[in-house]
């Protein structure tokens, strides 16, 4: 059995294996193997390429744009994504720019590990994919399986624009698959998590996990509802999930960022104004509350969806 | 002046030859003809957006350039036109830049100073400031890790600029990873309208070196001799692998922040001062006192910048302006990976 963060680290170890141009820098991800050991031994295994980094994102994410318009591939691992607001600058106004400036791709891999898990409050729980896939010049990746953090890493690296990696710390040692995949589905193609006849419900990372609960649930009510893993919400797979709307008519679109705006939102707009007729019911949106996301399980448990809120906010839209 | 945080035990700087002195003022010479034409194009409504002139700090951004070679990294800021040409930047491109030209290197997607030719060393810079120190420093690890030896990555930045976080958070990388990078910063006194005694409190922003266990130098940045010597020296050092290089340039602004800017903060006694000096100026001087060159082929050399400039500005007119119906409308590179 695999683990999801143990696909990464064996996502990032074939990388370096395959591809000399590939490094790794960021905090404690040396000797260390990274706060989460998504680069265990990797130091040891591939000797000078795997560097920690002083606490200093935004010079992590300038040097490793600086390194790829010389022709590496950096892999930089925000040690968490919060984090990732202190380079902000150098991703959204440097890396997502360069080719539309200059011509010169910049071919950078950001992972963040990101969303909430019990007890890590504020400033170690956020979903950064939205302000990131807000900005021209991205690919935003959210995988939710172990199949995927592996296959879609490798992908991020292949690609040759900025990549920002959303993998869920929830599903780091909660997710096991039999075996590595040996083949993988494009980048940009959303993914069946499920099929359904009734309801259509598009989401992507931990949220995907929650959503297929709250459909087996359904399930026992007789409902059947399709999960729709959007794999990377940048660029978004608009296809599938306005196919999916016409089989089933109603949408409920998932995630666990912030509500204003966001992954969601984009969802329902493009759904409303490419399929509205296609909907038999007002599309609806269920999201995180609108406060920093707490501390405590208790509260924490109830800021973000689950699969007991989700199957709840399904049948108010069944009903319709 | 060297602030070493390590001893420095070289012997003083050598003086630049006449012949580097000589060359140097002629990248000074053209960079502020170019920019004179320029700011005029600006005041007759022919420039679209900021004008932003490096008058005043050409003797030490020409000192830079001219000793960086070919294969070296290049991040200049605003006011490094005369490093840009000296660097290998061909006035079309600076042309075609402020006048939006579709054959320049933004095509019209960016312009005026925010431009560059990365796959040839030379970054477009953002306006960001401190963004490009880290990412020469990255430029230069790079380099590193592809087993290329000899090379030097400079950046250059203004007083204000070293109060950013990413100044910091790059000059400390570049001293951890012990890295070929030179740091210009031009004090010319004022962040746009902020003085110096609003922007940092250390008496001298060279001090800063030792804090950053980084070598440090002072020049006086009105003086093309002692900014030939002392970025001769520090690019050499740097070269020669003792890490990241602080210069810090005592000079003043000659120019608004931009050509909408008239500059009327800037305290008269500073104009009146040393640090106030013309640099193009006094290194004219300088040659027709050494008898370098005769006072006619001084002015010959005037009318052939002249020329030159005219020259370009005239075929840039000539040139098609970006087409909205051409252009792809795609940032990324990976064409299917577009959105819309």
């Amino acid at each position: 059995m695999i683990t999801y963060l143990e696909a990464i680290r064996e996502a990032q170890a074939r990388a370096l294996r395959d591809d000399p141009r590939v490094y790794i820098y960021g905090q404690d991800v040396g000797q260390f193997g990274g706060a989460f050991k998504a680069t265990k031994n990797l130091a040891e295994e591939f000797p000078g390429r795997v560097l920690d980094a002083p606490i200093s994102e935004d010079a992590i994410i300038g040097s490793a744009v600086g390194a790829a318009l010389e022709g590496m591939r950096p892999i930089v691992e925000m040690q968490f994504a919060d984090f990732s607001t202190v380079g902000l600058n150098q991703i959204v106004n440097h890396a997502a720019t360069m080719f539309w400036r200059t011509q010169t791709p910049c071919p950078i891999t950001v992972r963040l590990p990101s969303g909430g898990t019990a007890g890590a409050g504020p400033f170690h729980s956020q979903s950064m994919e939205a302000l990131y896939a807000h900005y021209p010049g991205t690919v935003v990746m959210t995988p939710a399986t172990v199949e995927d953090a592996y296959s879609m890493l490798l992908d991020a690296v292949a690609i040759d624009d900025p990549v920002i990696f959303c993998e869920h710390k929830y599903l780091y040692y909660h997710l096991k698959a039999e075996a590595l995949p040996s083949e993988a589905m494009p980048v940009g193609k959303a993914r069946l998590a499920r099929p359904g006849r009734d309801l259509s419900i598009v989401t992507y990372s931990a949220m995907v996990h929650e959503a297929l609960a709250a459909a087996a649930e359904l399930s026992a009510e007789g409902w059947e509802v399709e999960v729709v893993d959007l794999r990377t919400v940048k660029p978004l797979d608009t296809d599938t999930i306005l196919a999916s709307v016409a089989r089933t008519g109603r949408l409920l679109a998932v995630g666990e960022a912030f509500p204003w705006g966001g992954v969601t939102a984009e969802v329902v707009a493009r759904v409303a104004s490419e399929g509205f007729d296609l909907l038999d019911a007002p599309p609806r949106r269920l999201n995180s509350k609108d406060t920093p996301v707490p501390y405590h399980p208790n509260l924490w448990g109830t800021h973000r969806p689950t699969a007991r809120t989700i199957a709840s906010e399904a049948r108010q839209l069944l009903r319709v | 002046m060297v602030h070493p945080a390590e001893a420095d035990t070289r012997p003083a700087h050598s003086p630049a030859s006449p012949k580097l002195f000589l060359e140097t003022y002629r990248w000074m010479l053209l960079a502020r003809t170019a920019e004179e034409k320029i700011a005029n194009l600006y005041r007759s409504g022919k420039i679209v957006g900021g004008v932003f002139l490096g008058k005043g700090q050409e003797a030490l951004s020409a000192s830079l350039g001219v000793h960086l070679k070919p294969g070296d990294i290049f991040a200049p800021l605003i006011r490094d036109q005369a490093g840009r040409m000296a660097f290998g930047e061909s006035l079309l491109d600076y042309i075609r830049t402020y006048m939006g030209s579709r054959l320049g290197p933004m095509q019209g997607r960016d312009g005026n100073i925010h431009r560059g030719r990365p796959r040839e060393g030379m970054l477009a810079m953002i306006s960001h400031l401190g963004a490009m120190v880290p990412t020469v420093a990255g430029a230069l690890m790079a380099r590193r890790f592809k087993g290329i030896k000899g090379c030097v990555g400079a950046t250059c930045i203004g007083d204000g600029g070293t109060s950013t976080g990413a100044f910091h958070e790059g000059l400390n990388l570049a001293a951890v990873e012990r890295l070929p990078l030179v740091v210009v910063v031009a004090n010319n006194q004022y962040a746009y309208s902020t003085p110096n005694s609003r922007q940092f409190a250390c008496s001298d922003l060279v001090q800063r070196a030792v804090g950053y266990g980084v070598e440090g130098h002072s020049v006086d940045g009105t003086d093309l001799a002692d900014c030939l010597s002392v970025l001769g020296h520090a690019v050499e050092r740097a070269r020669s692998g003792h890490g990241p290089q602080l210069v810090v340039a005592s000079l003043l602004r000659l120019a608004g922040h931009g050509e909408h800017d008239d500059a009327h903060y800037i305290d008269p006694q500073l104009r009146k001062a040393a640090v106030g000096r013309d640099c193009l100026r006094l290194a004219e001087d300088e040659i027709l006192k050494r008898q370098w060159a005769a006072p006619a082929e001084v002015e010959a050399w005037h009318t052939a910048a002249q020329s030159q400039v005219e020259d370009a500005v005239a075929s840039t007119l000539r040139e098609p302006l970006p087409d909205p119906g051409e252009e792809t409308w795609q940032a990324l590179s990976t064409p299917h990976l577009n959105e819309g």
